[in-house]
């Protein structure tokens, strides 16, 4: 390796210097080169996640609005068809997860009711927790249709109607505490729709 | 309570090596021995505290403001490898027996997934300073503990009969399965 | 050794996941189903490729006291490419692998051929031995994936072969090890009898 430069400290630096300034220069051209499909496709799963929650709708409204401790907001997309109300999906969350927090994004039609469900980011345990979704159990559909004014949304095993994702009870408690936050809010915000 | 609740979570729920296989390597590599594996978590526990404050401030302070949150892995990788050195020398002036102590099991660390993983999950839990330090403090006393108890077994395992084919790192693997199996009761503590 | 023995030796002989028992982070963490092993072994793979025939153009020009700290850097930009990448064109294995794809920098397979390979040989050689590598480590993460998303949830890539949950251990935390070591087991009872 007789072409090897030396050990010198100003080649040192230099080296460094320059491959860093190389490294800097094409991560910048890559960050703006993906910075686009990146943002189209957070906005398009979101898009994805309401338009299942809800019945169809012409027009979509997104408002953040406190939830019902006032601590917090959650973001409310409030859907029209006609120009009346056909729906608002809520986008809330959990830290109750088993793998921490997780977003669900919940469809309430306009008295309340629960239209439909979806999960957007969760580290749940594979094959267990992970049934919270559409795509892996039939548990999600039980909430379809009721109005958590008469559903209690709590596990059975707390004294409410929702039956558990057996060896799953923790993911189940926490999509219940999701759903429970998203209904108190609407509750809440409901003269602002 | 939310300390505690990080500091039981770090250490037994969610385990680094059991639970989130980070730090493998060190794991299956320095766990011959009970006193070694001590020597490596005590270096593992110093680099993760220091580490995991450089780069919340390096995150907070110049790569948020500056719009930079994509350099991250670039930057903290830097910081680490830079903060070890500097660990290394100042040790060397300041404590020569704690130099002498640590001093082998430095090198290994940069390489040591468990510290960059740590500093960016402290990132991504959206921890404050504070929390965060706990969070690296508590998750370097589990990986020590993961450690110990493995170093443990591997001890006693030496005497035993183990089928040839198994020797080494299969029986190791299992063991460390089974161990996992074990802290798998803590599932749902905090 | 000429290239095709260059490129194949990752597949077996040199196996990094089953013979040099490296990146083992990665290959535990990430095989909770074939598809995501096959894809953070893909990923590696690329940073492998890419970092080796990286370093081998500009091994001359780096003077021997920082080799280290210029490799990591050049590992840790193309590591961040992939990880902008996969955020835009495939979201959803992007957030399954998680903190993994970051933690690539720190695989040892790739600072190792890095040093190992790439610092001494040319970058045509030094290419062909980092996807060899790369793809032998894709390979061991796709068949360990398989393994215990066939166990675990009785399906391979998806595809179910027996309705419910089979045993699900092996999708969790111990069954990573506990399948892994068998399958080291039984890769050094294949190796000693051929």
């Amino acid at each position: 390796m007789a072409s090897k430069k030396e050990s010198s400290f100003v080649n040192m630096v230099l080296t460094l210097l320059s491959i860093t300034a190389f490294a800097a220069l094409a991560l910048g051209v890559v960050y703006v080169v993906t910075k686009n499909p990146i943002e189209i496709a957070q906005k398009q799963k979101q898009e994805a996640a309401i338009r299942q929650v809800l019945p169809a709708f012409d027009s979509l409204k997104v408002v953040m609005l406190p939830d019902a401790e006032g601590n917090d907001s959650l973001q409310f997309n409030i859907a029209t068809k006609d120009g009346k109300l056909i729906g608002v999906a809520i986008k809330t969350y959990t830290n109750k997860g088993f793998g921490g927090r997780f977003d669900v994004m919940v469809g309430l039609l306009p008295d309340g009711t629960i239209n439909n469900t979806a999960v957007l980011d969760m580290k749940e345990t594979p094959g267990l927790g992970t049934n919270i979704m559409h795509k892996n159990s039939d548990f999600p559909d039980q909430f379809e249709g009721k109005n958590p004014a008469s559903f209690e949304l709590k596990v059975t095993k707390d004294g409410g109607d929702v039956d558990a994702i057996t060896a799953a009870t923790i993911s189940s408690r926490a999509f219940c505490d999701a759903l429970q936050r998203a209904y108190k809010s609407f509750e809440k915000n409901k003269s602002k729709f | 309570m939310e300390y505690f609740v990080i500091i039981v979570s770090a250490i037994f729920v969610s385990n680094i090596v059991l639970m989130q296989f980070l730090g493998i390597c060190p794991f299956l590599g320095v766990s011959k021995s009970i006193n070694t594996s001590i020597g490596m978590g005590a270096a593992v526990l110093f680099v993760m505290t220091l580490a995991t404050i450089a780069t919340w401030l390096f995150q907070y302070y110049i790569l948020n403001p500056f719009g930079l949150a994509f350099m991250q892995t670039i930057v903290f990788i830097l910081v680490i490898a830079a903060l070890v050195q500097m660990v290394e020398i100042i040790l060397k002036k300041v404590s020569p027996s704690l130099y002498q102590a640590l001093g082998v099991y430095l090198p290994l660390i940069t390489t040591n997934c468990a510290v960059l993983g740590v500093a960016i999950l402290t990132i991504q839990k959206d921890y404050n300073l504070m929390e965060g330090t706990v969070f690296a403090m508590s998750t370097a006393i589990g990986f020590t503990l993961a450690l110990v108890i493995f170093a443990g077994i591997r001890e006693h395992l030496e005497l035993m009969e183990v089928p040839k084919g198994m020797r080494g790192i299969p029986i190791a693997l299992i063991t460390a399965g089974i161990l996992a199996l074990a802290f798998m009761g803590f599932t749902g503590m905090a | 050794m000429n290239q095709i023995q260059n490129f194949t030796k990752g597949f077996f002989k040199e196996s990094p996941t089953f013979v040099l028992l490296l990146g083992m982070c990665p290959t535990l963490a990430t095989t909770t189903s074939a598809i995501n092993g096959m894809g953070m072994g893909l990923a590696t793979a690329f940073v492998l490729t890419m970092s080796n025939l990286a370093v081998s153009l500009v091994k001359d020009l780096i003077p021997d006291k920082i080799r280290i700290p210029a490799f990591v850097v050049i590992i840790a930009t193309f590591v961040t490419i992939v990880e902008l990448v996969m955020q835009a064109f495939v979201p959803g294995l992007y957030e399954a692998l998680g903190i993994f794809i970051p933690l690539i920098v720190v695989n040892c397979i790739v600072l190792g051929r890095a040093e190992a390979y790439a610092s001494s040989h040319g970058p045509w050689s030094s290419t062909v031995d980092g996807l060899g590598m790369g793809l032998g480590f894709t390979m061991a993460l796709t068949i360990l994936g398989a393994v215990r998303e066939l166990l675990g949830s009785g399906a391979i890539f998806g595809i179910h072969f027996i309705k419910g949950n089979f045993m699900l251990i092996f999708i969790l935390a111990p069954g990573a090890f506990i399948a892994l070591g068998y399958l080291i087991a039984l890769i050094n009872r294949i190796r000693k009898t051929s």
